[in-house]
């Protein structure tokens, strides 16, 4: 099972002949993943080693059978190909690009609703399932099979962490990097809610950051409906305080957002949070063990 | 970006929203001028981009040309709340009947624009929203669906009668420079109901998307006048996200969120870190030959900690791009250096082969954390 991509995922990369997208689509295919098009307006007919390009999803679609969007393109014309994913029903959006004006991105969020589409992202690593399917930047070679789900915002901690299970012998059903940006896709608290519905997930790794309130609202859910164990990381402890414009932040968030608020709010849930990415690692071995 | 107070002011006046007339004065003699300009009385409000200036100080009622002249002196020569002032607004005086409170704002939590509204206004608001949550009225607005004439009827609800038109009014042209303008933050604290039946912004915070600042040419010129320090200023223009803080050890690292467990780390280690600096993914030997230059330029560094998880990043890069830095400086200190992931053996490699002799090669994040904190408490002693 794991969740998000599996064996049947079959991957269209929006931007695959720029050079991160070439570099990433290549990469996703050495791994073993199904990567069976690529889009860039203009260049229908030609191809990326052997990944043939079209000048739109739908074409994609229609030709290869794809499901699952991959998006690199630059962040002025990235909200456009998030929709166009959506309005070909692809089962999952993954974006990575990273700097989109947050107004775009409310729009497009707001589009999305009540689509059947997923959207990870953007400004994200992506998506693994270990030894299934990889789509997007993290580096297959850290992760290794196993019954541990991992959902994140941050991306190089989220290898550290992962790195980390790995040398243990601590395997991965799948993780999710759901990216650091205001607006974005799937959150801790729906990753969580498909991780417990996994038969192949027996433990949950989460890793959140200071800013929002994502952290505080999975807590609810935690307390509320899960019935796996969840071991939490929260970055930021230390970071300096953002200069504060004005009180409407304040007003909606209240005493949230800290890094002390988070890890707080899921002890008070039952999770045990790790003061270190190590630490993480070693409650993660005593609970399975 | 954060806009001055005034700044957002002349936002605002494009979008329709009325505001008091005012002078942008940077010398106390210009106040004084100014005040004489207004009609010889005037408000002198200091222009920085923290709150509490109410409370502070940083607003002062002047009678006269010589109290504008004295307070804007001051305000200049002072700063305010540890920050450098090289601005005071000096604004006409007006005969306020009530204060109200408005504010549009992106939620991140529902990725919908929150409309916020209260009949009372001033430094109290986060206090009032607390104590009585149900005098601030609240509004979801679906950014497809923009801002309707309902939703205006809904938020001025509790405003007086007389009111109502006008805030109305003002609210649909702080959606528009939400909108219009990439905000995402705009606010008016206190919005006030004059004596003769105006309604005014008398402050105005706003919150610019940087993301956007690609279409908005006029904003990023507002950026010139923010006072910047100059090795701020350097990372800036490489591309590396540096924040100063008041620790021992520089910290180097990729990515936000790894960058800030290793301040966090550092600390449990008993020291504190001289800064937060993000190299972002894919740093190149010369960014991190820039990043050590920085990290560098702080005399208090005692120690500097190089944590690097390589995923587009290269740690034979790294270690290239910090052999090559140390050709251009000599550095007093010693230099703690982690290395994983993508290419972390040659990394590890070149730097054994170098045998430099700042650097300490180490294996884990953890250790780097307690060696970095020893080294600079050895140096400091």
């Amino acid at each position: 099972m794991s969740i998000l991509v599996d064996d049947t995922t079959k991957v269209v990369v929006s931007g695959i002949t720029g050079r991160e997208g070439t570099f990433h689509a290549l990469r996703n295919r050495a791994y073993g993943t199904q990567v069976v098009a690529g889009v860039t307006p203009g260049k229908a007919g030609q191809d990326v080693q052997g990944i043939p390009v079209f000048d739109t999803i739908a074409d994609a679609v229609d030709a290869t059978g794809a499901n699952t969007s991959l998006i690199f393109v630059p962040a002025r014309f990235a909200t456009e190909a998030i929709l166009e994913a959506a309005d070909s029903e692809l089962r999952l959006i993954v974006c990575i690009t990273e700097g989109i004006p947050v107004r775009d991105m409310a729009r497009t969020a707001s589009y999305l609703r009540g689509k059947p589409s997923t959207l990870v992202g953007p400004n994200c690593p992506g998506v693994i399932s270990p030894g299934r399917s990889n789509v997007g930047i993290i580096p297959g070679e850290i992760c290794a099979p196993g019954r541990v789900g991992l959902v994140s915002r941050s991306g190089t901690l989220t290898y550290q962490i992962v790195h980390e299970l790995t040398q243990r012998g601590i395997g991965q059903s799948t993780c999710v990097g759901m990216g650091g940006d205001p607006v974005h896709g799937i959150g801790f608290l729906e990753s969580l809610a498909l991780f417990n519905w996994d038969p192949e997930t027996d433990l949950v790794v989460m890793i959140g950051e200071i800013g929002g309130d994502d952290e505080e609202r999975a807590a609810e859910y935690i307390a509320q409906e899960m019935t796996k164990p969840v071991i939490g990381y929260i970055a930021g402890f230390t970071a300096p305080p953002g200069k504060r414009m004005g009180h409407a932040g304040a007003i909606i968030t209240g005493s949230r957002g800290t890094a002390q608020a988070k890890a707080e709010a899921l002890e008070l849930a039952g999770v045990q949070v790790g003061r270190t990415p190590t630490e993480v690692a070693a409650l993660v071995e005593a609970v399975l063990s | 970006m954060d806009l001055f107070e005034f700044q957002g002011k002349e936002l605002f006046k494009r979008h329709g929203i009325p505001v008091p007339r005012g002078i942008i004065a940077q010398t106390p003699e210009s106040a004084r001028a100014a005040t004489e300009i207004l009609g010889g009385s005037s408000v002198v409000k200091v222009q920085v981009q923290i709150g509490g200036r109410g409370k502070g100080g940083g607003v002062v009622l002047a009678d006269s040309p010589d109290d504008a002249e004295a307070a804007a002196e001051r305000m200049l020569a002072e700063g305010f709340g540890g920050r450098r002032v090289t601005r005071v607004l000096v604004e006409e005086r007006l005969a306020i009947a009530q204060e109200f409170y408005a504010a549009i704002l992106l939620d991140r939590a529902t990725g919908t624009d929150l409309a916020m509204v209260a009949a009372e206004g001033g430094v109290d608001i986060e206090e009032l929203a607390r104590t009585k949550p149900e005098a601030l009225r609240r509004l979801h607005i679906d950014p497809e669906i923009g801002i309707h004439p309902y939703h205006l009827r809904g938020l001025t609800g509790a405003l007086p009668p007389e009111a109502r038109d006008l805030v109305e009014n003002i609210l649909a042209g702080l959606y528009d420079v939400l909108t219009r303008e990439d905000a995402t933050l705009v606010e008016v604290n206190p919005l006030v109901l004059l004596q003769d039946g105006r309604v005014f912004a008398l402050d105005a915070k706003v919150t610019i998307d940087d993301n956007a600042l690609f279409r908005q040419p006029e904003l990023e010129m507002f950026k010139s006048v923010h006072p910047i320090d100059p090795v701020e200023f350097r990372a800036r223009e490489a591309g590396l996200q540096y924040v100063k803080l008041d620790g021992q050890v520089g910290i180097i690292g990729n990515g936000a969120g790894l960058v800030m467990s290793t301040l966090d780390l550092v600390q449990q280690a008993g020291a504190g870190a001289a800064n937060f600096l993000d190299v972002g993914g894919g740093a190149s030997a010369d960014s991190i030959a820039t990043s050590l230059e920085v990290v560098l330029s702080d005399p208090n560094v005692r120690s500097v900690l190089v944590n690097i998880f390589g995923g587009i990043t290269r740690c034979d890069l790294v270690a290239e791009g910090l052999l090559e830095a140390l050709e251009r400086i000599a550095p007093a200190v010693r230099i703690v250096v982690r290395l994983d992931g993508t290419n972390a053996d040659e990394g590890r490699r070149i730097l054994e082969d170098a045998r430099h002799p700042v650097i300490v090669p180490v294996q884990t994040m953890l250790e780097a954390a307690k060696r970095a904190a020893e080294l600079a408490e050895g140096a400091a002693a």
